[in-house]
C-alpha cells in the first residue's frame, strides 16, 4: 500500500552539456585507483562517471555508491589534520639497496618519481582537532606502501618521539606488505616497528591503527594490527594474504565482500569502520579522551 | 625413497661404484683395498667439494629436504623431559606449532616450533608446516606462561609459512602474529630463535624474536619464497633459482647483515644425513647462548632484544634528489598489481 508513496522516483537522465562529455569522455578504468586527469572520472566500483570537482570536494568518496578512492599521503594529511599543524620528520632517509636486488635502484627512482615522497611512509607531529598527535601515514604510490629498511626505521623513530614527547599516535597503513627487495631487513621491520609498539604500550600512550585500501601481508602482520582502537575505511581490502593468492594457492573461491573493512569488522578484528568525511571528528573525540590529564569523570558535573 | 637432487649425483655415483667394488672384492676375494680407499677419498673430497660450495638454490632443496628432521626428531636428543601442552583456548589445537615444557641439561624451558609432517597424511594433519591463528596463539599463551614463570623460550623454526587460507583471514592470521611480535619484544626471559629448516617470512617470523638467533648451516630465512618472489618479479616461477640468490637469505647471509649471530654447523650434506651430530650442535648452541643469556638482569634481556630489532635494516641519509629525466622502465610492468595482493 504504502510501497508507491517510498518509492524512489524515476527520473529521465539527460546528458548534461553534451559536448563536454564528448570532448572530455570518462576515463579509462585505472587499475591503480587513483584519481586520473581529466574533468570526469569513472567510479572504479560502480562505473558512475563522476564529475571530478564534486569528487574531490567529495573527500574523494563516489557520491552514488560511496567507494572510498585510494588517495595519497599528502591528500589523506589535508583530511584530518588542522591546517599547518604537521612538522614532518626523517625526511632525508633514503633506502639503499642493501642487497643490491636486481631492478632496485630503479624502482625506488620511479617511486620517488610517481609519489614525490622519499619513502613508503610520511611520519610526523600534528595536532588533530587542537590535540596533538604523532602521525605515520603510508604511501600508496611509492611501490605499493610496502615496508623496507627506511619505513620501518621511519615509523620506529615517530613511535619512540611519541614516548619521549608523551604523544599517542595515529598510523594510517596501506601497504602490500614487506618489501622483498630488501629481503629479510623487511621481514625484521616488523618486528621492529612491533616492539616500538610493545614500547609505547607499556608508557600507557594511546596508539590508533587506520586501515586504508589496502593493507595486507607483514603490515597487517605487524604495526597495522596493534592498535588499542583499529579503525578501518568502508571497503577497504584488509587481510594477510592477498585474494589471488589464496585463490591461486588454496584453489580457493573467496565469498563476497571477503577481506573488506566490514567482513574484518564481523570477524572481531576491527573496532569502527568510518567514512572517510568522519574521520577527522572520530580521532578527534578519541584523543580528547586519552588526553594526558583527562578527567576521567573524577568530577562529575550534575 | 630417499631423495636426492640433481647436484648430489656424482656423490650418489661415486658411492655405487665404492659398493660395486667392495661387493666384487668379496665375491671374488680379490684384495681391492688400495682400490677401495682410492675412491673412498674421492668420494669424500667430491662432497667437501659440491656440499661446501652450496648455491642458495641446492640450501633451500636440502632445507625442504623430506627427510630433513623436525622438531619431533630432535626433542628426545635435546631434552631430558619434554610436556607437550596444547590449545590455544579460543578456538583449537594447530598442529603445525606444537610447544610445552622442557628440561634442558637440568634447566626448564619453554620451547615453542613448527613441525611439519612426515608423510602425506601427517602433512595434511599439519597443514604442511603452516599455522593458522590458534597455533600462534598458543605459542603466544605459552611464551605469555614462561614469562611469568621466569623460564628461558626457545623457538625452533621450520616453516614454508603462515596458513593463507580464508579461514586463516576470518580468524585474523595479521592479528595474531603481531601479536607474537609485540609480546616476544617485551619477555623478560632469555629467547633463543632457531632457523632448523625453512624460515618462510611473516609466519617464521612470528617466533624469530630472539635474543639470539642461530641457524643451522642449510637453512634460510626470507621474506618470500623464491618461487613466488620469482612470479612476482618476473612472472616465471621457473626463475626460482634467481630468485634465491638475489633475496640473501642463506644462513651466511643472514649473519652478515645483522640477523644471525651464529651459524650452526650440519655434517656433509645435510642434517638428515646425521640426526645425532646435528642435535648435539643445537644443544652446544642452546647452552653456550643460555648460559650468557641467563647471567643477564630481566629489564637487560628486554633491552638487548630491542636493541638486537632496532640495529637491524640499512639506509642513508641524504638530502631528496631532485627529480630526474623521464624514465625508460616499460611501464607495462606493474609491481603494484602484484605486491597488491601477494601479502608478503
Amino acid at each position: 500500500m504504502f510501497k508507491d508513496i517510498f518509492r524512489k522516483p524515476k527520473y529521465v537522465t539527460l546528458p548534461s552539456t553534451g559536448s563536454v562529455q564528448q570532448q572530455n569522455p570518462p576515463a579509462a578504468p585505472s587499475n591503480r585507483k587513483e584519481l586520473p586527469d581529466g574533468l570526469w572520472v569513472k567510479c572504479s566500483n560502480c562505473g558512475e562517471a563522476l564529475y571530478k570537482k564534486d569528487l574531490v570536494e567529495n573527500d574523494q568518496v563516489c557520491t552514488s555508491c560511496n567507494y572510498h578512492f585510494r588517495i595519497t599521503a599528502h591528500e589523506r594529511l589535508e583530511l584530518i589534520t588542522d591546517p599547518g599543524s604537521f612538522e614532518e620528520w626523517d625526511v632525508e632517509l633514503h633506502s639503499n639497496d642493501p642487497l643490491e636486488f636486481p631492478g632496485y635502484g630503479t624502482k625506488l627512482k620511479q617511486a620517488e618519481e610517481k609519489s614525490k615522497q622519499t619513502e613508503s611512509v610520511l611520519t610526523g607531529k600534528a595536532t588533530i582537532e587542537d590535540s596533538p598527535v604523532v602521525l605515520a601515514i603510508n604511501e600508496g604510490n611509492f611501490m605499493m606502501g610496502s615496508m623496507g629498511s627506511v619505513t620501518g626505521e621511519k615509523i620506529t623513530r615517530a613511535i619512540e618521539r611519541a614516548i619521549e614527547l608523551r604523544l599517542p599516535v595515529i598510523i594510517f597503513s596501506t601497504s602490500g606488505g614487506a618489501r622483498m627487495q630488501e629481503g629479510i631487513l623487511s621481514l625484521y621491520q616488523m618486528a621492529k616497528t612491533s616492539a616500538a609498539l610493545a614500547r609505547l604500550s607499556e608508557n600507557h600512550l594511546l596508539y590508533i591503527s587506520v586501515l586504508t585500501d589496502p593493507t595486507f601481508g607483514g603490515v597487517t602482520a605487524s604495526y597495522a594490527s596493534l592498535g588499542d582502537i583499529q579503525i578501518a575505511e568502508p571497503g577497504a581490502l584488509i587481510g594477510f594474504t592477498g585474494p589471488r593468492v589464496i585463490k591461486q594457492t588454496m584453489r580457493q573461491e573467496l565469498p563476497p565482500g571477503a577481506q573488506t573493512a566490514e567482513f574484518n569488522q564481523d570477524h572481531g578484528l576491527i573496532d569502527l569502520v568510518v567514512e572517510r568525511s568522519q574521520i577527522r571528528s572520530v580521532l578527534g573525540r578519541l584523543l580528547r579522551y586519552h588526553q594526558e590529564g583527562a578527567d576521567y569523570g573524577t568530577t562529575l558535573r550534575i | 625413497m630417499a631423495q636426492h637432487f640433481e647436484f648430489e649425483k656424482p656423490i650418489l655415483e661415486l658411492e655405487q661404484k665404492i659398493a660395486e667394488l667392495q661387493a666384487f672384492s668379496r665375491d671374488k676375494e680379490l684384495d681391492l683395498t688400495q682400490e677401495i680407499s682410492k675412491l673412498q677419498h674421492k668420494l669424500v673430497r667430491q662432497k667437501k667439494e659440491i656440499y661446501g660450495h652450496l648455491e642458495p638454490w641446492q640450501k633451500v632443496q636440502i632445507a625442504r629436504h623430506s627427510e630433513r628432521p623436525n622438531f619431533y626428531d630432535y626433542a628426545p636428543l635435546l631434552f631430558e623431559d619434554f610436556i607437550e601442552l596444547k590449545g590455544d583456548r579460543l578456538f583449537a589445537d594447530d598442529r603445525a606449532i606444537v610447544g610445552g615444557i622442557a628440561s634442558f641439561r637440568g634447566i626448564p624451558v619453554t620451547v615453542v616450533a613448527h613441525v611439519k609432517g612426515k608423510d602425506t597424511k601427517e602433512n595434511i594433519q599439519r597443514n604442511f608446516g603452516m599455522p593458522h591463528p590458534e597455533g600462534y596463539r598458543k605459542a603466544l599463551r605459552l611464551m605469555d606462561q614462561a614469562d611469568k614463570f621466569n623460564r628461558p623460550i626457545l623457538t625452533f623454526i621450520d616453516t614454508p609459512g603462515a596458513a593463507c587460507d580464508l579461514e586463516a583471514e576470518e580468524r585474523g592470521q595479521g592479528e595474531a602474529i603481531a601479536r607474537c611480535l609485540q609480546a616476544m619484544a617485551g619477555y623478560q626471559v632469555p629467547i633463543i630463535s632457531m632457523v632448523i629448516g625453512e624460515g618462510g617470512s611473516g609466519g617464521a617470523l612470528a617466533l624469530g624474536v630472539g635474543n639470539v638467533v642461530l641457524m643451522l648451516e642449510n637453512s634460510f630465512y626470507s621474506v618470500i619464497a623464491p618461487e613466488s618472489c620469482a612470479s612476482i618479479l618476473w612472472k616465471d616461477p621457473g626463475k626460482a633459482k634467481e630468485a634465491a640468490s638475489s633475496l640473501k637469505f642463506t644462513a651466511q647471509d643472514l649473519l652478515a647483515l645483522g640477523v644471525a649471530d651464529e651459524i650452526l654447523r650440519e655434517p656433509l650434506g645435510g642434517a638428515h644425513k646425521n640426526l645425532t651430530k646435528t642435535a648435539e650442535e643445537i644443544a652446544n648452541g642452546i647452552a653456550k647462548y643460555l648460559e650468557k643469556l641467563r647471567e643477564q638482569t630481566p629489564e637487560t634481556l628486554k633491552q638487548q632484544r630491542y636493541e638486537k630489532l632496532r640495529a637491524i635494516g640499512q639506509f642513508e641519509e641524504r638530502a631528496s634528489q631532485e627529480a630526474t629525466g623521464p624514465s625508460e622502465i616499460d611501464e607495462s610492468f606493474e609491481i603494484t598489481d602484484s605486491a597488491d595482493t601477494t601479502g608478503l
